[in-house]
């Protein structure tokens, strides 16, 4: 034990103030009438000091008689019998009587009864009327009615009543909101071994508790104690604010690719089927198209500028007959209407194949972190909103060993050291490669993206030249791990208390 | 993507070779992943370009050469013979070609009789498009008598059994009740005619692309002999279908016959001879960034069952996949194996570049975040109910022609909603909420707009606490700007919002949200919201 000194020293001024005025058993009430602080500063000082191992605190629980809502009333301006009585300076009828004392017609009835019982009034017949008068022993009462005495004298505890007052008390109970019962709590402090040691010292009140700007400037904190705090106490927690933990997550993949190079793609989300889907040679027939996979704008179609115009003429030779790739193409019909349908892009292919039809000089690398958009029912593993981190090489001399190169290299940024790359399919590109991370945790390889090299039937209508393009489109993968999170509607709950508590991406 | 499965034993066996871990791992660099393995079954994901192996003997002739086993072109070819159909030309408006091919000598099995009506089916539904460009019908030659007609009748002319089916029924019977008839009967919607093929006794074959007849169209263990049909729209298309059938069946033991089509011009089908693609070694080499010589393209083609003679290759007639030589290289990639092929990243200098949009979306949440605001993401997809009612606006929102369900079935228009449906769901959470989210908003004409919005939500949350945090953003942002007493605002209590200007144009509006919008989401704490139109700040 540190002793009373380190234990004054700790002392809070609210403690300092209450201190004084302990002694063995003392009440709450007391405490706070001698130490002239409020009730809630004197409990504090009371929780902190039993803290301290100072005093514990005990509390009691009391019924105490106090005044209910016509009780208050009947304080202030009497008791109806009281009134009765005090009308009665000389004969009167009921009416007057009521009048005069302001009764109503049924306080004058209990009055009547009441009264009578004490032998303080009596009744008698005048012209049909009833009239009252005052007995001697009304007389001597109507000033000191005991029940009005006992309302005076409210609140008390229950069981501190004389057994008069006791008598009165359960007669009241029995009108109408004159008195009510109420538990009180009574606490009462008692003085530990320490507590009884450290009323006997001197309690300093120079302690300083806050150093303020006026003891800076003056100086006067030279000389004197600080109070010591209680420095392992839990404090209230408070918050910073922050980004969205995915938004973290994005910028950590973006500052990859711009270290690498790359420049960021930036387009719209609702985009043509021209653009997001017959571009990429996706045939106009294949599954990817149907209501149940993409989401299809209502009522919206998309106008062709000059040049787009241009452009969907090569486009629908390369559909129908491979045009100057020199592909069979599709060999079906290709349809300007279908084209022309408006959707949420559903994926961010889309802008790799806006950007190589703008790109000026070669060799070229771009990339962008972007939402796409799955016609899909929301559960704890598909989401109908995600992102797809995208990347093009627009380069004469790239090929399958720069595109294996790029893609280990951001994987292994991203924490994973176990990938493998084998043979795919997609229709914008040949050869088509999956990525596959070795879960640590599942112990299996998980999918986590697709790449490959454009399709000259891609490139060529797109560009005006056929130029290998290496492309991919992938997953935010360890966003999942990282952040344990279990139920993919997770990252778009917008809980509070989540966001709070996350931990921030520490890369 | 379609699956098969195969029996483990059968695959051992048509392989020659039993199934280890090894073998598992080459399935998956031939590029078909193995979804599911144990003692009986072996189950395989399947590219959907790949058609021609969907059937035991077709994987397996793959996987033979790709192993090694028996690497080249294999040869398939079929007889002339005097098989004829005669194409009419009603079906032209309907369904306008048909293929054809006869196969003797089979010694069918259950499992055979299974594997090729899996084959069609996978076939129906792949490369068929659910039968709309291909449906496949097979048939026992004894039953059937030649010239067969490929004909269209109007339906109610149309009676027949239909398969699995003892009664007569009617075109528009077995569309309205059968239930393979109820799955495919919008494949001939709005025709007037019904395509038919019809033998030379009348009797009614099929009526592609729904069903065949029970009494003349079902093969079963006795059936040694098979006509087989593929109708659609383009002929080409159909022709490799009928190819990959037609090699499966070659690979059971089968002889083909060529049946001639009686078009305006004549046809004979199945050409099982190999198409001819020229490929320069050099473009493998190319693309694949290993030097590779002609020899070694040869042989990493044959390994991939293709035929080349150092300039032209030779692809089987059954697969579907080869439109440009691109295709070859794949393949020879394949071959080589993705694992073989080094990894490079090459020394190319090109500069990064961030989009300044994203760049100055970043700043704004350095200073939000600094303000100690916590920013949320919600989706694009949102309700009408949230966008409009109960925010008492009206402003037309874009609607998804397809949603799955109403919850999600409008794009957002405003964030108002968004943050005020956010503070809802957070109200059993510790106060002060203040909270902001930057993204996009999508316009009646289509035109998408990035946004800020921010929404304080405390006891003391006011006007004032608002414009504090506009004040600062504006001052961090270099924007000096003057507000405007705002009028009809009807999400926000009138008198207590205000439009913000920069350079005469309004790009912000703040204010006290009306406390009817915050009843309709259940708030019991004042809200001050920032919109922001962020396309007009840069």
């Amino acid at each position: 034990m540190g002793g009373t000194e380190d234990l004054l020293a700790k002392l809070h001024p609210l403690e300092r103030k209450v201190l004084p005025f302990l002694h063995e058993g003392v009440s709450f009430e007391e405490l706070v009438e001698k130490s002239k602080n409020k009730p809630v500063e004197v409990m504090r000082a009371l929780q902190w000091m039993q803290n301290k191992g100072i005093i514990a605190i005990q509390e009691a629980t009391k019924d105490v008689a106090t005044l209910d809502k016509n009780g208050i009333d009947y304080a202030k301006r009497g008791l109806p019998e009281t009134r009765f009585l005090k009308a009665l300076t000389k004969k009167l009828s009921e009416q007057e009587l009521a009048k005069k004392a302001d009764l109503k017609k049924e306080e004058v009835n209990v009055c009547i009864g009441l009264l009578r019982r004490k032998n303080a009034i009596t009744i008698q017949k005048e012209n049909k009327k009833l009239v009252f008068a005052l007995t001697p022993e009304g007389e001597k009462i109507k000033e000191h009615l005991p029940e009005q005495e006992f309302l005076r004298a409210l609140p008390m505890p229950v069981d501190q009543l004389t057994s008069e007052e006791r008598f009165i008390y359960t007669d009241f109970l029995k009108r109408k909101n004159i008195v009510k019962k109420e538990t009180a709590k009574k606490i009462s402090a008692h003085l530990t071994e320490m507590g009884r040691k450290i009323i006997k010292e001197k309690i300093h009140d120079d302690y300083i508790d806050k150093l303020d700007i006026d003891m800076l400037k003056s100086g006067s904190w030279r000389g004197k104690k600080f109070r010591s705090y209680d420095v392992l106490a839990n404090v209230p927690k408070s918050y910073f604010g922050k980004k969205h933990f995915e938004n973290e997550v994005i910028d950590y993949v973006k500052k990859i690719w711009l270290e690498l190079g790359f420049q960021e793609m930036k387009g719209t989300m609702m985009q043509s089927a021209f653009w997001d889907l017959d571009c990429l040679f996706v045939p106009q027939d294949h599954p990817a198209r149907e209501m149940q996979d993409t989401f299809y704008l209502k009522n919206r179609q998309y106008q062709f500028s000059k040049e787009e115009k241009e452009l969907a003429k090569k486009i629908k030779a390369v559909h129908e007959n491979g045009w100057q790739t020199g592909s069979k193409g599709w060999q079906s019909s290709w349809n300007e209407d279908t084209a022309r349908k408006m959707l949420l892009r559903t994926h961010t292919t889309v802008l790799s194949a806006q950007t190589i039809s703008k790109v000026q000089q070669l060799p070229a690398k771009f990339f962008s972190v972007g939402k796409v958009f799955r016609n899909e029912a929301l559960d704890w593993k598909h989401s109908f909103e995600f992102y797809q981190v995208e990347g093009i090489v627009i380069d004469e001399h790239a090929n399958l060993q720069h595109l294996k190169g790029y893609l280990r290299e951001f994987y292994a940024k991203m924490g994973y050291d176990k990938i493998r790359m084998r043979p795919s399919h997609f229709p914008y590109t040949e050869p088509s490669l999956e990525v596959d991370v070795f879960h640590p945790v599942k112990k299996e390889w998980v999918e986590l993206g697709g790449s490959g090299i454009f399709r000259p039937e891609v490139v060529k209508p797109l560009l005006g030249k056929d130029v290998p393009v290496l492309a991919w489109g992938l997953g935010l993968g360890r966003l999942f791990d990282y952040f344990d999170i279990k139920d993919i509607r997770d990252i778009n709950r917008n809980d509070v208390k989540q966001l709070r508590s996350m931990k921030l991406w520490l890369k | 993507m379609p699956t098969i499965t195969f029996a483990k034993a059968d695959l051992e066996k048509a392989l020659g070779r039993s199934i280890n871990e090894k073998i598992l791992e080459r399935i998956s660099f031939l590029g078909m992943p193995v979804e599911h393995v144990d003692d009986k079954e072996i189950v395989i994901e399947v590219s959907p370009n790949r058609p021609d192996v969907l059937s035991l003997h077709g994987f397996s002739r793959a996987m033979r050469s790709f192993l090694g086993i028996k690497i080249g072109l294999q040869k398939y070819t079929a007889k002339p013979s005097s098989y004829k159909v005669i194409i009419d030309k009603q079906v032209q408006q309907v369904r306008p070609f048909t293929v054809c091919a006869v196969v003797k000598g089979l010694k069918l099995t259950d499992e055979k009789i299974r594997e090729l009506i899996d084959l069609q089916e996978k076939v129906h539904i792949t490369f068929g498009r659910n039968r709309k460009k291909i449906a496949l019908g097979i048939y026992p030659l004894e039953k059937i008598k030649f010239p067969i007609r490929y004909t269209a009748k109007k339906p109610e002319d149309i009676e027949f059994f239909p398969l699995e089916i003892n009664k007569k029924l009617t075109a528009n019977q077995i569309l309205a009740l059968h239930p393979t008839g109820r799955k495919y009967a919008h494949l001939l919607e709005g025709q007037k005619l019904y395509p038919l093929f019809i033998d030379a006794k009348n009797q009614i074959m099929s009526m592609p692309p729904i069903i065949n007849s029970n009494t003349v169209g079902k093969i079963d263990l006795q059936t040694k002999e098979v006509f087989i049909e593929c109708s659609g729209f383009d002929f080409s298309y159909l022709s490799k279908s009928l190819n990959m059938i037609v090699a499966a069946l070659i690979d059971m033991g089968g002889v083909a016959y060529q049946v001639t089509l009686q078009y305006v011009t004549k046809k004979v089908t199945p050409q099982l001879e190999p198409e001819r693609m020229k490929l320069d070694p050099a473009y493998a080499e190319k693309i694949l960034g290993v030097p590779l010589k002609p020899a070694q393209v040869k042989i990493l083609l044959e390994r991939m069952g293709f035929g080349y003679d150092g300039k032209t290759a030779s692809i089987p007639s059954y697969r579907a996949d080869i439109l440009h030589p691109i295709d070859l290289v794949e393949d020879i990639a394949i071959a080589y194996g993705y694992e073989n092929i080094p990894e490079k990243i090459p020394h190319v200098a090109t500069i990064g570049k961030e989009d300044a949009a994203a760049v100055y979306e970043n700043k704004i949440r350095d200073v939000l975040t600094g303000y100690g605001l916590l920013e949320v993401k919600n989706f694009s997809l949102t309700n009408k109910k949230e966008q409009q009612e109960m925010v008492l606006q009206n402003r037309p929102v874009l609607e998804i022609e397809n949603a799955f369900s109403e919850e999600y079935s409008v794009l957002r228009r405003s964030f108002l909603p968004s943050l005020l449906a956010t503070l809802k769901r957070n109200k059993h959470n510790e106060f002060p909420q203040h909270i902001f989210e930057i993204g996009t908003v999508f316009k009646d004409d289509c035109k998408e707009e990035r946004r800020l919005c921010i929404a304080l939500c405390n006891t003391d949350t006011d006007f004032t606490k608002i414009k504090q945090i506009l004040d600062g953003l504006m001052q961090a942002l270099n924007k000096p700007f003057v507000l405007e007493e705002a009028k009809d605002y009807a999400s926000f209590i009138n008198g207590r919002v205000a439009i913000v200007k920069v350079n005469n144009v309004n790009v912000a509006h703040i204010g006290e949200v009306h406390p009817q919008v915050l009843t309709n989401f259940e708030l019991e704490m004042p809200v001050a919201v920032l919109e922001m139109n962020l396309e007009l700040m840069k």
